[in-house]
């Protein structure tokens, strides 16, 4: 088994999701059946293989490194959850 | 009544058989008697009679001027708010419009509303939605069935004509699985095609958007609208856009279709190998030569898939924290069970389990052993594609393993729900273009679909093969 409770509590963490036990318990069993399932990957011969990380075979486009002024911070407000005095709010993270 | 098509709409609208009003006023009336399908997560009747008011003020020309377009709610608009079908982003209104919903606006065209998906695209049901499922319009009284996902609610809006055409995106097979559920045309073009600027990410080096519509000639049109170079998209390809549907050409005389051996897999319903073979044979009738292809590493292209596209989802779903937009959690005595807490009430199931899987193998210790290895195996599968086309000028095989399957079946087992993009995978991870259209029936009555697919960019080539096909059919 490749993911136990601790290794299910270190993924959740560093993903920021809290799980309580049941779900806990619940992830356990599915990503290991998945990482059991992906397992077949290691029957692959990939020695000298270059990993495939961009399909695209267009060169990647450069643009004219120019700043631009949009002053646009209060479109960006809009969605935000709370907002104060033209900023992102968010709980206190100092003492 | 017979389902118009966006060509012959065009035409009408030309010649003022009908008016732009009459036309849109027809659909409303049914997107609002088709409101059990659940088809639509963000729907206005105002909206939409408002894009009128102002189309009808509009003497410029335009190419879909008047014409009803859904859009699936993962592409960021203006106009409407935008979900991605997730509690997280329940009230969110972009402030910016995409870049495909951009050009069918450009066009003329009206967007009657935004359609149901898996949340952020993840999923082969429609069934992961925080909006509830969309029924597939095919299903039988008492026994729903799936629309196929994740872009099941734009396939359902073609198939229930609520609409002459609509976007989707595929990941891994998002637009061609759905497509084939609901019994109409869906085209995921090449990688790079159309920008993704604007719309919520999944994966992005498999991400791409697409078209729903009625018939091969439809998507033609739309597909040449909605594609196009955009510096804001890095991976937007500068190519130049034919116009698909002047060059359509149903004369396949003279040309190769490969038949790939490993996709004649065990447990293929025997209904689904026939309309391959049928496929085949009608190719075969016009001229067509068929060669037998093998693409060797098929086999690993799922777990493949499932490592890429949780591991750069796992990257993409970070930015939602509860900061700067979206759904924040109540529950926030310090910054860390802020975040903790929004993304724990804020994300459904699947997308948990993705973003949980995409962070163990991206974790330190784990990266070589799952995410570098898949993305070795990613381009032996690219290699086999650049082979196999060498001897060939485009792919015939079946879109989906099954018809549409009732709603909630397969729904605990993820590796079962995970086997629908069987057929589909391979080709989203070599960034090929792959078309579905209907083609046969199962003994349910249910359409079974048949995928073209070309090499990079020659989307002609696959509208040409799946006019052709759609022709002999018709």
């Amino acid at each position: 088994m490749k993911i136990d409770k601790n290794t299910i509590n270190k993924i959740a963490r560093l993903s920021r999701i809290k799980l309580d036990d049941k779900e806990s318990e619940d992830y356990i069993k599915d990503l290991n059946s998945i990482l059991d399932w992906v397992e077949q990957l290691n029957e692959v011969n990939t020695e000298n293989v270059e990993p495939l990380s961009n399909i695209s075979s267009s060169i990647l486009p450069k643009r004219e490194d120019v700043s631009k002024d949009t002053n646009s911070s209060e479109e960006i407000l809009e969605n935000a959850p709370d907002k104060l005095e033209g900023f992102f709010a968010v709980p206190k993270v100092v003492e | 009544m017979p389902k118009s098509s966006l060509k012959q709409t065009l035409q009408d609208l030309e010649s003022k058989k009908i008016s732009i009003r009459e036309l849109n006023q027809d659909y409303l009336k049914r997107i609002k008697e088709k409101e059990n399908l659940n088809v639509f997560i963000h729907f206005s009747e105002e909206n939409v009679l408002k894009q009128i008011d102002n189309l009808e003020k509009d003497n410029s020309t335009k190419k879909l001027k008047g014409i009803p377009i859904a859009i699936k709610d993962l592409f960021c608009t203006k106009s409407m708010p935008t979900t991605a079908a997730s509690k997280i982003l329940e009230n969110f209104n972009p402030t910016y419009e995409s870049f495909v919903t951009q050009k069918l606006l450009d066009e003329g065209s009206i967007f009657v509303g935004k359609t149901n998906l898996d949340e952020f695209a993840m999923g082969s049901a429609t069934n992961t939605s925080f909006f509830g499922n969309t029924i597939n319009p095919l299903s039988k009284e008492n026994e729903p069935l799936a629309p196929g996902g994740s872009s099941g609610g734009s396939a359902a809006a073609v198939a229930a004509d609520l609409c002459l055409g609509a976007t989707g995106t595929d990941t891994g097979g998002s637009i061609r699985q759905p497509a084939s559920f609901c019994g109409v045309v869906g085209i995921k073009p090449t990688y790079g095609l159309c920008s993704r600027w604007g719309i919520a990410a999944f994966a992005s080096s498999l991400d791409q958007a697409g078209i729903f519509s009625h018939n091969v000639e439809d998507a033609s049109i739309l597909l040449q609208s909605i594609a196009g170079f955009d510096q804001r998209d890095s991976t937007s390809a500068k190519v130049d856009i034919p116009n698909y549907f002047e060059n359509l050409d149903d004369d396949l005389n003279g040309k190769t279709v490969g038949i790939p051996k490993e996709y004649s897999i065990d447990g293929t319903p025997m209904e689904i190998s026939q309309i391959w073979e049928d496929a085949i044979k009608v190719l075969e009738k016009k001229g067509v030569k068929i060669k037998n292809i093998s693409l060797p590493h098929t086999n690993y292209a799922l777990p493949t898939y499932y490592i890429i596209a949780p591991a750069e989802a796992s990257s993409n779903l970070a930015r939602y924290d509860g900061v700067k937009y979206g759904f924040r959690s109540e529950e926030i005595d310090s910054l860390d069970e802020m975040y903790e807490n929004t993304r724990a009430q804020g994300f459904g199931r699947e997308v948990k389990r993705r973003i949980l899987i995409g962070t163990y193998v991206l974790s330190a210790g784990y990266y070589d052993a799952y995410y570098l290895k898949a993305q070795k195996v990613r381009k032996l599968i690219a290699d086999d594609f650049n082979k196999a086309f060498k001897e060939c000028d485009f792919i015939v095989t079946p879109t989906a393993p099954s018809a549409a399957f009732p709603l909630n079946e397969k729904q605990n087992d993820p590796i079962k729900m995970y086997l629908n993009d069987v057929f589909t995978v391979p080709a989203s991870l070599a960034g090929l273009p792959g078309i579905s259209i209907p083609f046969g029936k199962d003994k349910n009555n249910l359409p079974l679909g048949i995928q073209i697919l070309g090499k990079h960019f020659d989307e002609q080539q696959v509208f040409n093969a799946a006019v052709s096909l759609e022709r002999s059919y018709e």
